[in-house]
């Protein structure tokens, strides 16, 4: 258990310390938030859909818990890279607590992103159309954390260097986002959109969110909520299978 | 204390460790040399587990390794060709991480930390990042850090690797003296054959993979009939240049530079 402990420690004081970075990751959800925001807002309003604002940040929300779980996860690129790793595989500790070490700080640091980033909408106006159900959010983002660092624990072990990092941004992170129904609405798409949104886990996290802080689902909380359980631990049981096959 | 027989480790065709078999006694210092490539990394990730042999047995204290594996891994300390610490962390918390991660119980790792990192002259920077350390500096770090959970065996990788003449001086002495006092027993490569010839009561020259000898330097090169080890190690293992592959490591080093400015 310590050793869960003090890998936990450690990605939280890593995070508290790169504050040039904890700034510049809240660049893209600004940029989103503001310009498509009050870009898109007009239309949006128009076509009888109410503020953009409001819809929009739940999915900004999901989308810095998703790329700040997801690099946690993929951090072990870099720790093999410095060298950090191998101190960690050779101690007397079974790599299973390594990786849940290692995978909750990432998911804590991703929750604590977007917390902040709430924070950052709701200075540019978001308002939550229900308080009680406010806290409901943070489980959503917990779990969010929780897919995507095991996921990101997954790829992490399975790729040798960076060469493949720029494969994974453009093929799954980016897909993951854009999918996920964070930008639109998702009902009424084209049939092959809809599939894809539908085995999309992010598209159950960012509609968990809305239901939680809008009152407004496509699927409803409680499936959200049932299906990223499901997804959570399938994913961690992977990134957990494949991290113990780690050569070095 | 260490027992090799027959030790084979093959990535697809290629065999890179061939059929190995030496002992290490208790509190010996063993320097195991060789040509870049020849396998000397590769040995010692299997002493280490974390590669897997192909075929052959290890025995870490009497324990084999693949079977108790946190037991054997609690036995010895490491201290690897490139750094291994996190540089964002500082002396102080990676010693701390160390400690945890090999149960010393915390009275004793606060005082062992102390001592260590006084003994190689951090204690003043115990609360600085290690990314601000020089190369010696975290060297020194790294030794100390091994050392922290009383290991009975050290695994040193080419330690003095890119180490100005002082630091080399200073962690050799420093090597042999923890090697009197408490028996430890170290198991070395290095490229540099005077540092060999100094603190090493036994040389292994492993080239192609296949231990070629082994015996005290004296004996080394009264069998080669040579004047220093560097003319034996030539003797023995030819003076053709290796070339060796940059491995996905080393590509991915450059690329990390390029990405974060050396930031990191």
């Amino acid at each position: 258990m310590s050793a869960i402990y003090i890998l936990w420690l450690r990605e939280m004081k890593r995070y508290l310390r790169s504050r040039v970075q904890v700034v510049a990751s809240l660049g893209q959800p600004i940029l989103y938030l503001v310009v498509l925001g009050f870009g898109l807002g007009p239309v949006f309003q128009r076509a009888g859909n109410g503020s953009y604002l409001q819809f929009v940040a739940p999915g900004v929300i999901g989308m810095t818990v998703l790329f700040s779980s997801i690099f946690s996860g993929l951090g072990l690129l870099w720790d093999r890279q410095f060298g950090f790793l191998k101190e960690t595989l050779v101690a007397p500790v079974p790599r299973l607590q390594i990786m849940i070490g290692r995978t909750l700080g990432g998911a804590t640091v991703a929750v604590l992103q977007g917390l902040l980033v709430t924070v950052v909408c709701v200075i540019a106006g978001f308002r939550p159309a229900n308080l009680a159900t406010v806290p409901l959010a943070l489980g959503f983002m917990l779990l969010i954390a929780m897919v995507f660092a095991g996921l990101g624990v997954a790829v992490g072990s399975s790729l040798q260097d960076m060469q493949g990092f720029q494969l994974i941004m453009n093929f799954l992170v980016m897909p993951l986002f854009f999918l996920s129904g964070a930008l639109f609405p998702l009902d009424g798409l084209p049939r092959v959109l809809a599939a894809a949104t539908m085995v999309d886990p992010l598209s159950y996290g960012v509609d968990g969110m809305r239901a939680v802080l809008l009152g407004r689902a496509h699927y409803g909380a409680m499936i959200d909520f049932e299906v990223l359980a499901i997804i959570a631990v399938v994913f961690i049981v992977f990134g957990a299978y494949r991290f113990s096959k780690i050569e070095i | 204390m260490i027992r090799v027989q027959n030790l084979v480790k093959r990535f697809g065709t290629f065999t890179a460790v061939d059929n190995v078999s030496f002992e290490v006694a208790e509190g010996e210092i063993f320097a195991f040399l060789g040509p870049n490539g020849a396998g000397k990394t590769t040995t010692i990730k299997m002493l280490t587990t974390l590669l897997r042999p192909t075929g052959g047995s290890i025995e870490l204290d009497g324990l084999n390794p693949e079977v108790k594996q946190n037991e054997a891994r609690r036995r010895f300390g490491i201290v690897f060709q490139d750094p291994s610490l996190d540089g964002e962390l500082t002396a102080w918390e990676n010693m701390e991480i160390h400690g945890v991660l090999y149960h010393v119980p915390h009275k004793a790792r606060r005082q062992r930390m102390e001592a260590l990192l006084k003994q190689v002259e951090l204690w003043d920077r115990r609360n600085d990042q290690v990314k601000k350390f020089s190369g010696g500096m975290k060297r020194r770090l790294e030794i100390a850090r091994g050392f922290l959970h009383t290991p009975k065996i050290l695994f040193l990788d080419e330690p003095t690797l890119g180490l100005d003449p002082q630091s080399r001086n200073q962690l050799w002495t420093h090597v042999k003296a923890v090697n009197e006092a408490d028996k430890v027993t170290v198991f070395l490569t290095t490229h540099y054959m005077d540092e060999a010839d100094r603190v090493a009561h036994r040389i292994g020259v492993i080239d192609h993979g296949k231990l070629v000898t082994v015996g005290t330097p004296a004996e080394i090169k009264q069998q080669t009939n040579t004047e220093s080890l560097e003319a034996a190690f030539l003797a023995l293992t030819g003076s053709t240049i290796r070339d060796e592959s940059a491995g996905s490591a080393d590509q991915m080093r450059q690329f990390a530079k390029m990405w974060s400015g050396g930031k990191r």
